[in-house]
């Protein structure tokens, strides 16, 4: 027993080290809150409480993406799942076969609602083609080396076009570039580091999701406003840029980021931090996130500590909407809609017919505001499902996504 | 009850520390925060103990309390006609999990630390495949006033650390002590060890479908409610002076070690550093404590010539 509670505590520690990069938070600001005014801990007096920037900042694609936020999107306004925003089409006649078609998926995994929802879109999108006669899909649950295995196991199943979720950006790179000599390949959701898959289909970022929350903070929050920004985990480059993005927004700002906190994506832990902050700050003034799957537990925190809800940024999940409209709070709601689960399908079809596809392929990226927020509340659905699956219409809604 | 003392001090220590870093701690609601946030590890440590006592490891509390939450999710799905029968369907839930741990420990002889340890992948392993890493459905607010209201959770909490020293003081306590210290002398004895340590995994099961509950109540559904709590429940049990491997230690202290545990995490928390260290603290912990518990006695015989 005690070599195998040695072995934990090692690898305890180990789990430690790993972390011990992280970036510096503004949680080791003083306890007492009039002290907190002149924090003598930050290295540089510009940032405001947020620390350094991330390593995974790019400058480029950052004026990239919040450039892209205004632009009005190419495609039938009604099927944002179709849109493109500035694109730069490729040739595919090279790809052009008669159908019908095989096609193959490689998925990440579906280990949360948000990928439940878009998966469930994607089977419901492939039954809307008659021409394509396969669909042949395999979990990675989560694992790079089983998505390693899965790229290769599907490249021998004859498949016309593979459409590849990746799992981690840099590790799945050289698994993608070996499967696009052999067959037209779709990426979308996370990238990859080449630009060899016929199209590369995602929503705007994760820039412009950090900057969406942010923005609406600064102008809801008055100066000198106490935010707390909550982050799932580091070293995720989807989530890094919406931290970045947010980072950028709040050094300009006058609001004080007071802490910059990593919940684990657990509800349990989110309320727990936000209760600490509440009880140290006496006062909170707005909550950042970057995902909205554990906001209802950050505003149960304030419900349960008998303060009022602040300006919240959540996601587009309906347990979220829901209680932004019960408790009439001062909300926003980035997305990073599911609807782009059908885009590859779609992509993938005009591929092997020889129609010319985006080369990178934006798709719109509203974000929820109390105008649109009725639009979007759907009592009917499920807590954890996402509004923006741009799947009402579709033969199986609502029952397919678990819906009355 | 001499080795519980040191248990004592250090969480007085802690609980000062706190009290001086957020004067909120002091006042009532502050402190039935924190022991709303205790409630649940104190319990599993009281369960924890009984097993430890016994002589016996029980590493399935933590998947356990995952099931129970990912279940009453399900089953629950927002219809508050529901809360009733499912909370007693997490009862026996709790107590079947611990009766299977039990016998497979006892009548099938296959160590504990494996047993458990076996359960405690099913339960995970098939958490995930019942819900593909994502829970559906939600607990209704009947439900979640156990964990959320304070009240509930103490009360709950009372009511559990009560029931654990009246256990301990009847003859099912002493026989679990015997069985702990010496499994011969007291199977010679007469005493029925294994059903002594059956019902000890059951009780352990108990306290994890109520330590669910109350997790579940706290913050909602969620496929990690449950993770790495079996050694948070050990490492209390540990530091409460409870020797491993059964015989000796007083439950009490147990749940002194779980408040003393939770308000380390509060005190590092409120000092900013949190997150990957509690693995760390709690490691350190466990070992500094199993080493001191033996160290104890060599220390002692040496110690006339010494001074």
């Amino acid at each position: 027993m005690r070599r195998l509670l040695v072995a934990f505590a090692a690898s305890a520690l180990l789990a430690a080290g790993c972390a011990s990069d992280l970036p510096p938070t503004g949680a080791s600001a003083p306890a007492d809150p009039g002290a907190s005014a002149a924090p003598a801990t930050t290295s540089a007096p510009a940032s405001a409480g947020t620390g350094e920037q991330s390593e995974f900042f790019v400058q480029a694609d950052y004026d990239a993406q919040l450039a892209m936020r205004s632009q009005t999107a190419e495609g039938p306004a009604d099927k944002p799942w179709e849109q493109a925003i500035a694109p730069q089409m490729v040739d595919t006649a090279k790809y052009k076969k008669d159908g019908p078609y095989h096609l193959c998926f490689s998925n990440a995994a579906v280990n949360n609602p948000w990928r439940q929802v878009g998966w469930t879109t994607m089977q419901e999108e492939v039954a809307l083609h008659k021409d394509i006669k396969e669909f042949t899909a395999l979990d990675a649950e989560g694992k790079d080396d089983k998505q390693i295995s899965d790229i290769a196991e599907l490249q021998a199943k004859g498949c016309d076009a593979l459409i590849i979720s990746p799992n981690t950006t840099a590790t799945l790179t050289p698994a993608v570039s070996g499967a696009c000599p052999e067959v037209p390949v779709i990426v979308f959701d996370r990238g990859v580091e080449t630009d060899c898959p016929v199209t590369f289909i995602k929503p705007i970022g994760g820039y412009a999701f950090g900057a969406d929350g942010a923005e609406f903070l600064i102008e809801k929050v008055p100066a000198g406003g106490k935010v707390l920004a909550l982050r799932i985990l580091p070293g995720v480059d989807v989530l890094e840029n919406r931290w970045a993005a947010a980072k950028v927004a709040f050094d300009k700002s006058q609001l004080q980021v007071v802490g910059v906190e990593f919940t684990d994506g657990d509800a349990a832990k989110t309320k727990s931090i936000v209760s600490d902050y509440i009880a140290r700050h006496g006062k909170i003034d707005g909550v950042w996130m970057d995902a909205g799957a554990t906001a209802v537990a950050a505003i149960e925190a304030f419900e349960d500590a008998g303060v009022p809800v602040p300006a919240f940024v959540g996601e587009d999940q309906q347990d979220f909407l829901q209680k932004w409209k019960d408790g009439k709070l001062t909300a926003v709601a980035p997305t990073y809609p599911t609807y782009q689960w059908r885009t590859p399908i779609i992509a993938a079809l005009k591929i092997l017919k020889g129609e010319e596809v985006p080369k990178q392929w934006n798709l719109p990226q509203p974000k929820i505001t109390q105008e649109s927020l009725d639009t979007y509340l759907q009592p009917d659905m499920p807590l954890l499902h996402y509004a923006l699956c741009g799947c009402e219409s579709m033969p199986g809604f609502p029952g397919k996504w678990g819906g009355k | 009850m001499k080795r519980a003392i040191p248990i004592f001090l250090v969480l007085a220590g802690l609980l000062v520390a706190i009290a001086a870093a957020n004067p909120f701690f002091l006042e009532p609601a502050g402190f039935l925060a924190f022991l709303k946030r205790v409630a649940p590890l104190a319990i599993l440590a009281a369960g924890q103990y009984f097993v430890i006592v016994s002589g016996e490891f029980d590493l399935s509390v933590g998947s356990l309390v995952t099931v129970e939450v990912v279940v009453a999710a399900r089953l629950i799905d927002g219809d508050e006609s529901m809360t009733w029968p499912v909370l007693a369907l997490l009862i026996v839930i709790g107590l079947l999990v611990g009766l299977v741990n039990g016998l497979v420990t006892t009548k099938l002889r296959v160590p504990s630390f494996i047993t458990t340890l076996g359960a405690m992948l099913i339960l995970s392993g098939a958490v995930f495949l019942w819900t593909g890493g994502a829970p559906r459905g939600a607990l209704s607010q009947g439900f979640r006033v156990f964990g959320r209201e304070g009240v509930w959770a103490v009360l709950i909490l009372l009511v559990v650390v009560t029931t654990a020293v009246l256990l301990m003081r009847a003859d099912f306590g002493r026989t679990l002590v015997a069985v702990g210290d010496n499994e011969k002398a007291a199977r010679l004895s007469g005493v029925r060890v294994d059903r002594a340590r059956v019902l000890a995994f059951m009780i352990s099961g108990l306290s994890a479908a109520i330590a669910g509950i109350l997790l579940g109540g706290f913050a909602g559904v969620s496929a990690q409610v449950g993770q790495s709590l079996e050694f948070q429940a050990i490492t209390a049990v540990v530091l409460g002076g409870v020797v491993l491997g059964g015989g000796r230690g007083h439950v009490v202290a147990a749940i002194a070690g779980a408040f003393t545990l939770e308000a380390l995490f509060t005190l590092l928390n409120l000092h900013g550093i949190s997150g990957a260290l509690e693995y760390a603290v709690q490691g350190v912990i466990i070992i500094a404590a199993v080493a001191a518990g033996g160290l104890r006695l060599p220390a002692l015989r040496l110690s006339p010539s010494k001074v």
